[in-house]
């Protein structure tokens, strides 16, 4: 589903990501982990088109397409889904106005009828059940005044209305409570199936414990520095994420520091 | 990389030009002038009385060109026609007289006329140029007591409503704007709605400028008696043209006890090109007085075309416990430039104001809300609350706001918000994100941002504005 070989991507010329390579077949939920600074949020904004940044190497197949040249909005309605790190509000547009564009955008796209608002409504009814959110908040702006929780649980939500094939989640644990964390992940795990990929990114173990991912990639200074089993999480929730910074650098990767 | 800026690709579909032969006067505007158009419109003398006295005071001023933020070249007042009037003459007794080249023209831009296409729920008053060219739904109107008609009717048919209330809410001299309007007006809308009635439909009036050297000068005249109520509608369009036409409005509303008027416009004037070239100057005087106790007159606008919009739609609060509201978008793009707002002048006591303004600037354009709260010594226990919004796009427009606040009682409160935001590149791309294009979603955040004001606006003319400003946003980032 997913092929990314040799990216090499940054932000205002300083270059971040440095070489990943990284492979992810439908079914699948990859966790991306690695300490602050690692290149983590930047795969993801690059995955979903963010426009501040620029690759300048290597490539992204999407089911045999050129993710790369595709525009953010086409991304999506070809199945690419970026939960948000930070929510963004958009004042005086209500949610389920926005869901409902967002949508009918992606029917339009697979050559699907619109749904109407009642239609629509019933949908969204049916959805907001995998996060628990309640009516109230379909009526509300988008993310405007919402907590940190409802705000990422309102991602969840959106992801379940689109349906993605591969949904990249930015530090979706981040800021959450253990009953906010519950219910997202609850959420997560209803909404994987054998169709669709999961990548994960996170700084924390803790997200791993409810949503178990095959494979755990870990991160450090621009490239892969580490991978295997959801095992890796648990070690490194242990060891923290020093020991793999040295190895991941070019001129010290002979040494190990004890941390 | 791609900051959002200023692309502006956008097409203004309602450009083109009617082939039609007209009547013209020749250019300038001296006493003769005014005579020669009394004479075409075979109006009484207390009218010619009445425009020789405003074009004398008009001779007296000076245009307000310090004040307002906006600049524009000098205008040649000699050079501009004052009345240009489709040739074959449309007595309008009927529908079937009025020129097919016409109906053909409203048609195009939205508004058919003809009896059988004609808008349900909506009367419409048509202006071409200088003078009404049809009017829908009169009689109906007429058996609910409802007067809809052109101001040149009026003035035959109704001489003493309209003596009795012309120039009682704007005089002759309340300024060089309005002044000259009162000179030279040609026609517009008169309406009047009797005690106790509420208009059973929408009334509208729709502006066309075709002619590309005259300009237009009309006068709209809404009175509601007691109790009475009535929503109006306004829309205005006109040609592409190079050269700049001139467009000086005067709007009366009065309002009696318990009488409400609602006036909502969706002005959408030539605004000139990408560089500025063309457009309409748009100088406008709108001022409605609630004369009678608990009345209330709201005022809606959605502004987005004119090269040029100078325009403060503003309420008179005589009345004890009257209301006056004001809602309104103003939206520039290219080099457009507003400088628009409210006078909300509390007299009466327990006298109630809302401005809700929202302002959004893109391209080179410059966007300034003015508005002017006073509230008199005598109108005790009044209040205002105000909220004005600017919403910048790209890097290169402007965003002002002109708050002149003047309370002379200890029992009245007013109460201010402002604010400015830009729409940012991580908003955007959130909404792509969810597979919304660009353009639809620059869209979203606007409609969003003027949400309260486009809750005011009746049902279709919302679905319109929300279109239109879309329209006009269109390739304005990337």
């Amino acid at each position: 589903m997913l092929e990314i070989k040799d990216l090499h991507a940054g932000i205002d010329g300083n270059e971040i990501l440095k070489g990943i390579n990284l492979t992810v077949k439908k079914g699948e939920i990859h966790a991306i982990m690695g300490p602050n600074g690692s290149g983590k949020s930047t795969l993801a904004k690059v995955l979903a088109g963010h426009p501040a940044y620029q690759v300048t190497k290597g490539e992204i197949l999407y089911e045999g397409k050129n993710l790369l040249a595709m525009a953010p909005d086409e991304r999506a309605r070809e199945g690419v889904f970026m939960a948000f790190q930070y929510p963004i509000e958009v004042p005086g547009v209500s949610n389920a106005q926005f869901l409902r564009l967002a949508y009918n955008e992606k029917r339009k796209h697979l050559g699907e009828e619109e749904l109407d608002p009642l239609e629509f409504k019933d949908l969204l009814k049916e959805r907001a059940k995998v996060v628990e959110m309640d009516a109230s908040f379909m009526t509300r702006s988008v993310n405007e005044g919402f907590s940190g929780g409802e705000k990422k649980r309102n991602e969840i939500l959106q992801m379940a209305v689109l349906e993605p094939k591969l949904a990249v989640l930015d530090e979706t644990d981040s800021g959450l409570d253990i009953d906010a964390l519950r219910i997202v992940a609850g959420g997560i795990n209803q909404l994987h199936s054998p169709e669709n990929a999961v990548i994960l990114v996170t700084h924390y173990q803790r997200l791993l414990d409810y949503v178990v991912p095959q494979y755990v990639h870990v991160l450090a200074n621009g490239r892969i520095a580490k991978e295997g089993g959801k095992e890796l999480a648990l070690e490194l929730e242990q060891k923290g994420y020093d020991w793999l910074k040295t190895t991941a650098t070019e001129t010290s990767g002979a040494t190990v520091r004890a941390s | 990389m791609s900051t959002v800026e200023l692309l502006g690709k956008q097409e203004y579909k309602y450009g083109f030009v009617t082939d039609i032969e007209s009547d013209v006067i020749p250019r300038g505007l001296t006493e003769d002038t005014i005579r020669l158009i009394v004479a075409k419109k075979n109006e009484p003398e207390w009218m010619l009385e009445f425009r020789l006295k405003a074009y004398r005071h008009w001779l007296t001023m000076t245009e307000p060109k310090h004040w307002p933020n906006i600049s524009y070249p000098e205008i040649n007042y000699q050079d501009v026609i004052y009345y240009s009037a489709p040739k074959r003459k449309a007595t309008k007794a009927s529908l079937d007289e009025v020129d097919p080249e016409l109906l053909r023209t409203f048609e195009k831009l939205g508004i058919p006329l003809t009896e059988q296409k004609q808008l349900a729920g909506v009367a419409v008053d048509a202006v071409f140029d200088s003078v009404s060219v049809a009017t829908t739904y009169k009689e109906k109107l007429k058996k609910h007591g409802v007067i809809f008609c052109s101001f040149t009717e009026a003035i035959r048919e109704y001489p003493d409503l309209v003596r009795k209330y012309l120039g009682s809410v704007v005089p002759t001299n309340d300024n060089f704007f309005a002044a000259l309007n009162s000179a030279v007006f040609s026609d517009g809308s008169f309406c009047f709605i009797p005690r106790g009635v509420r208009c059973p439909m929408e009334l509208s009036t729709y502006f066309r400028i075709n002619n590309s050297e005259s300009g237009q000068f009309e006068r709209t005249l809404i009175i509601a008696e007691e109790g009475a109520y009535v929503s109006y509608l306004e829309g205005c369009t006109a040609p592409k043209f190079d050269k700049n036409q001139l467009h000086a409005a005067v709007v009366e509303l009065v309002a009696l006890d318990d009488a409400q008027i609602k006036y909502s416009t969706v002005q959408n004037w030539y605004a000139g090109d990408e560089k500025g070239v063309g457009g309409i100057y748009n100088f406008v005087t709108k001022r409605g007085k609630c004369a009678g106790r608990n009345s209330k007159i709201s005022w809606t606008q959605v502004e987005t075309g004119s090269a040029i919009t100078w325009k403060y739609p503003s309420c008179i609060l005589q009345g004890d416990n009257s209301i006056g509201e004001f809602y309104s978008v103003a939206l520039t793009n290219h080099a457009q430039q507003a400088d628009t707002g409210t006078k909300m002048i509390h007299l009466g006591k327990n006298t109630r104001s809302t401005i809700i303004s929202k302002g959004i600037a893109a391209g080179k354009s410059n966007n300034s809300y003015r508005g002017l709260v006073k509230v008199m010594p005598k109108a005790e226990n009044s209040r205002n609350y105000t909220q004005c919004d600017s919403m910048l796009i790209g890097s290169n427009s402007g965003a002002n706001t002109f708050p002149y606040i003047e309370v002379m009682n200890n029992t009245s409160s007013v109460e201010h918000e402002a604010s400015t935001s830009k729409i940012s590149e991580e908003q955007l791309f959130y909404l792509q994100q969810r597979g919304i294009s660009q353009e639809d979603a620059v869209s979203l955040i606007i409609n969003g941002f003027c949400k309260d004001v486009f809750l005011q606006l009746p049902m279709e003319f919302a679905v319109e504005a929300q279109r239109l400003l879309g329209m006009k946003l269109e390739g304005s980032v990337g």
